[in-house]
């Protein structure tokens, strides 16, 4: 139980860790033009960081999804794009493809289907 | 109406509802809403086998408001990290979140006559309410914007809390590949939301974001996603301002 009660202060500091890019982000966006460059980099930057961060948690995923192979990983990324833009851009059956693709490929490594 | 972010996928069948608020819980009800409650299946297991309380892990949940954060604070908690490390990756891993409102809060503005709900709004901001937001918001007038932010963002975070809640309960009962598969489908639909950007400097900015991301973690693993974002976001800021053909300037 200890390992409990030392989770909750640690939990309000991340909160607010977190909340603090979140409540400057505010205080910035109220004081710049949003038609302007400086608007339009900051915008370059966010997609910037959500691209890099989608491309690291696939290629060097942290945790758990560290035990898939990169092979699979990618295999399940590409299948989910090929759907995607297969299926007139639909979200959903791309990432119903992507999702199921990573399983069987782990069910087929784990039966030894796959020879390797 | 709803044509502003250049047609991108199909959220919601036509005709759109008149009614704001019931057009943020259906366009919310779909896709978002089983994405998370999906992904935070993922994080609710995650969260029980990291030893941490179900109240616990929905308040990280509804308070973090980001998968990585969130995933973050599990395993360093599970690894017996310090305290200081623990809070710092989890700011960090969160850092998307400054220029995110920075792009997207602006548009919460017009008419808006006390400033604070600002900072209650932005709590909501996230890949998911973020992109939505983008791409409705524009085409409506201010208290719309609002209102429609507002409820897309409690329902997404209804559907998050649920989410977490089930995968807390059912942890252990999954079997290990859907659980990959449970925390895979994150980065998967992620990665389609923005995949039909035609945008050329957001084009840039996710073709580099996605190059150098990986590279950069290498070097410094707390530090790589801000990096991340002002390298490659000033590199494709550059580029979309040279003189492409076929632009007029």
């Amino acid at each position: 139980m200890t390992a409990e009660f030392g989770a909750w202060p640690l939990l309000l500091l991340a909160i607010a860790a977190t909340y603090l890019w979140r409540g400057l982000g505010v205080l910035v966006s109220t004081r710049i033009d949003p038609r302007g460059a400086v608007f339009r980099w900051v915008t370059c930057v966010s997609y910037a960081m959500l691209a890099g961060l989608i491309s690291r948690m696939t290629i060097m995923p942290l945790g758990i999804l560290a035990e898939v192979p990169l092979a699979d990983r990618l295999a399940a990324m590409v299948i989910a794009f090929l759907v995607f833009f297969g299926w007139r851009r639909k979200v959903l059956p791309g990432v119903a493809a992507g999702v199921v693709a990573l399983v069987l490929l782990t069910l087929a490594r784990r039966g030894g289907w796959l020879g390797f | 109406m709803r044509d502003e972010g250049q047609g991108r996928g199909s959220v919601i069948p036509e005709p759109v509802p008149r009614n704001i608020v019931r057009r943020a819980v259906l366009d919310a009800l779909g896709m978002p809403s089983l994405v998370l409650l999906a992904s935070m299946t993922g994080f609710g297991s995650l969260a029980r086998e990291s030893a941490l309380g179900l109240e616990i892990a929905l308040l990280a949940t509804a308070g973090i408001w980001g998968l990585p954060g969130q995933i973050a604070l599990a395993e360093l908690y599970a690894a017996g990290s310090e305290i200081v490390a623990v809070v710092m990756a989890v700011s960090l891993a969160n850092a998307r979140f400054l220029p995110m409102a920075v792009s997207f809060m602006p548009l919460l503005q017009p008419g808006l006559a006390r400033r604070g709900w600002l900072y209650v709004l932005v709590q909501f901001i996230s890949v998911n309410t973020w992109a939505a937001g983008l791409r409705v918001c524009p085409g409506l007038p201010g208290v719309d914007r609002r209102r429609y932010f507002a409820v897309f963002g409690t329902v997404c975070m209804t559907a998050a809390l649920v989410g977490t809640a089930a995968g807390h309960m059912a942890a252990g009962a999954l079997p290990q590949p859907v659980t990959y598969g449970l925390v895979f489908l994150n980065p998967i639909f992620f990665a389609l939301i923005f995949a039909d950007a035609r945008d050329r400097a957001t084009a840039f900015a996710l073709l580099i974001g996605a190059v150098v991301g990986p590279p950069l973690h290498l070097v410094s693993p707390d530090w790589s996603l801000l990096a991340t974002g002002v390298i490659a976001g000033t590199a494709a800021f550059w580029l979309a301002r040279l003189p492409w053909p076929g632009t007029h300037p």
